[in-house]
């Protein structure tokens, strides 16, 4: 058994391996000078593929295949994602791409940017734009984060998709795509005059519980939220946490009521909050939190941890991955309690990945 | 009627390799950028996007002149013409 840990970064793509979560193997870039914003490695067949969006300055976005770890990369012919003639939309950035359930071998999404949901069923090889969401009413009216106007984050759930875009909010459906609501009920956009707006808040991430699907985690920009009912309606749950702002939010694969999470001082202050890099971890459901910081520097860091730049693994005990804009990359294989250093000098790292390979 | 078009070496490799490709009746550069998206797909979609846009870090030549500097997509091309692709200044 080994892990492969595969770091997006701002000018390439990293893959790290290790057979005991503790020392580290890590390959030359991938991708060089492209920035790699999602990676998926879908390990749902006998064959684990992994999915890397990059993102060319001068030549544009898309998205690569590989079915040999890495050793080769392929591009269909066709681009994989792209806008129908008809939308006038094109593809700036693929910022979240997330296979299906494991009854649903081959469905992947992609989040894009402009904001956009697409969904493949040939396992990531070609997506197709949901439309309904394309043409929800409230679009014209989606403002940008400063990220960019991007959909980057999506949990299905048989039927449900619950998705997050910056700074839209939440928007799901509950029929597999065909209609779309905001679901912001509860969830404080502290940058308008009305801080309770139907849709306009900028939420960070979501994670899904382990146990209870209905059960959603949410970093916002501004307060950590939880829901009950699978976005219907959310509640604050960072009391107790040195700062309620950040990006990161990473539910427990396996166990309910626990979720990681990288607070940052502020909206104005992005940076760990008493100049210490510490992830947070709740086992209540979010009604309490503690630190998990062994081994980590607990002064002078000044390192974001970006919204897709936290992971957890599916080994046993569950291993943590995060990294930081200074490009640092931290593992855990205890869920936390010690941490040991994956690299340095990277590129700003964008997303993280982790998964178990036979 | 015959253009080259001339390929950056981060390009080639979505044309087989190869660091130019003969086009024959290319009267325009839109002709010349459709007849890539036909047959070389991969390569088009780095020049153009999918409304058929000039990627904005994306400088094309025609001889040495700009397109940009004259009649963009538009640009004809004489026989004998090089179109020349190349990545603009730009990144960090």
């Amino acid at each position: 058994m080994s892990t492969l840990l595969a770091i997006g970064t701002r000018k390439g793509l990293f893959l790290a391996t290790s057979d005991d979560r503790t020392s580290w193997q890590l390959s030359a870039a991938h991708f060089p000078m492209q920035a790699i914003y999602a990676v998926a490695i879908d390990t749902r067949a006998e064959t684990p593929r992994l999915l890397a969006g990059a993102d060319s300055n001068h030549w544009g976005p898309s998205v690569f295949h590989s079915d040999d770890l890495g050793a080769t990369w392929q591009e269909p012919e066709q681009a994989p994602v792209a806008f129908p003639d008809d939308t006038d939309g094109a593809l700036a950035r693929v910022w979240q791409l997330q296979p299906g359930p494991a009854d649903q071998p081959g469905t992947v999404w992609a989040g894009a940017e402009p904001a956009s949901l697409f969904r493949s069923d040939d396992g990531g090889l070609s997506f197709e734009l949901v439309r309904a969401l394309w043409d929800h009413p409230h679009r014209p009216s989606w403002e940008p984060g400063a990220g960019g106007m991007c959909l980057h984050t999506i949990i299905p759930h048989g039927d449900r998709l619950v998705t997050a875009i910056s700074a839209a909010g939440v928007y799901r459906s509950l029929d597999g795509g065909r209609t779309w609501n905001a679901s912001n009920t509860g969830i404080e956009a502290r940058f308008f005059p009305d801080r309770y707006p139907e849709f306009g808040q900028c939420v960070h991430k979501i994670a899904a519980d382990a146990e209870d699907p209905d059960r959603l985690y949410l970093q916002n920009h501004g307060g950590v939220y939880r829901s009950e009912d699978g976005g219907s309606s959310w509640n604050p749950i960072h009391a107790g946490l040195p700062a309620d702002f950040g990006f990161a939010m990473v539910a427990h694969p396996r166990r309910g009521d626990s979720a990681f999470l990288y607070p940052l001082v502020s909206d104005e202050q992005r940076v760990p909050p008493d100049g210490a890099s510490r992830v947070f971890a709740t086992t209540d459901g979010g009604n309490t939190w503690e630190a998990r910081a062994g081994g980590l520097p607990s002064e002078h860091v000044y390192g974001t941890v970006l919204r897709d730049a936290m992971c957890a693994d599916d080994a046993d005990p569950t291993g943590l991955y995060f990294g930081n804009r200074n490009g640092e990359v931290w593992a855990s294989a205890d869920e936390g309690a010690h941490w040991q250093s994956v690299a340095t000098h990277l590129p700003d790292v964008l997303v993280v990945r982790a998964a178990t390979l036979a | 009627m015959t253009v080259t078009v001339r390929l950056p070496a981060s390009l080639r490799a979505l044309a087989g390799g190869r660091a130019a490709i003969d086009l024959r009746d290319a009267g325009t550069v839109a002709d010349a950028l459709d007849h890539l998206a036909e047959h070389h797909p991969a390569l088009e979609r780095r020049v153009r996007d999918e409304r058929g846009v000039l990627r904005p870090h994306v400088n094309l030549f025609v001889g040495t002149e700009n397109i940009r500097d004259l009649d963009g997509p538009a640009t004809g091309l004489a026989d004998g013409a090089e179109l020349t692709i190349l990545p603009a200044v730009s990144g960090g």
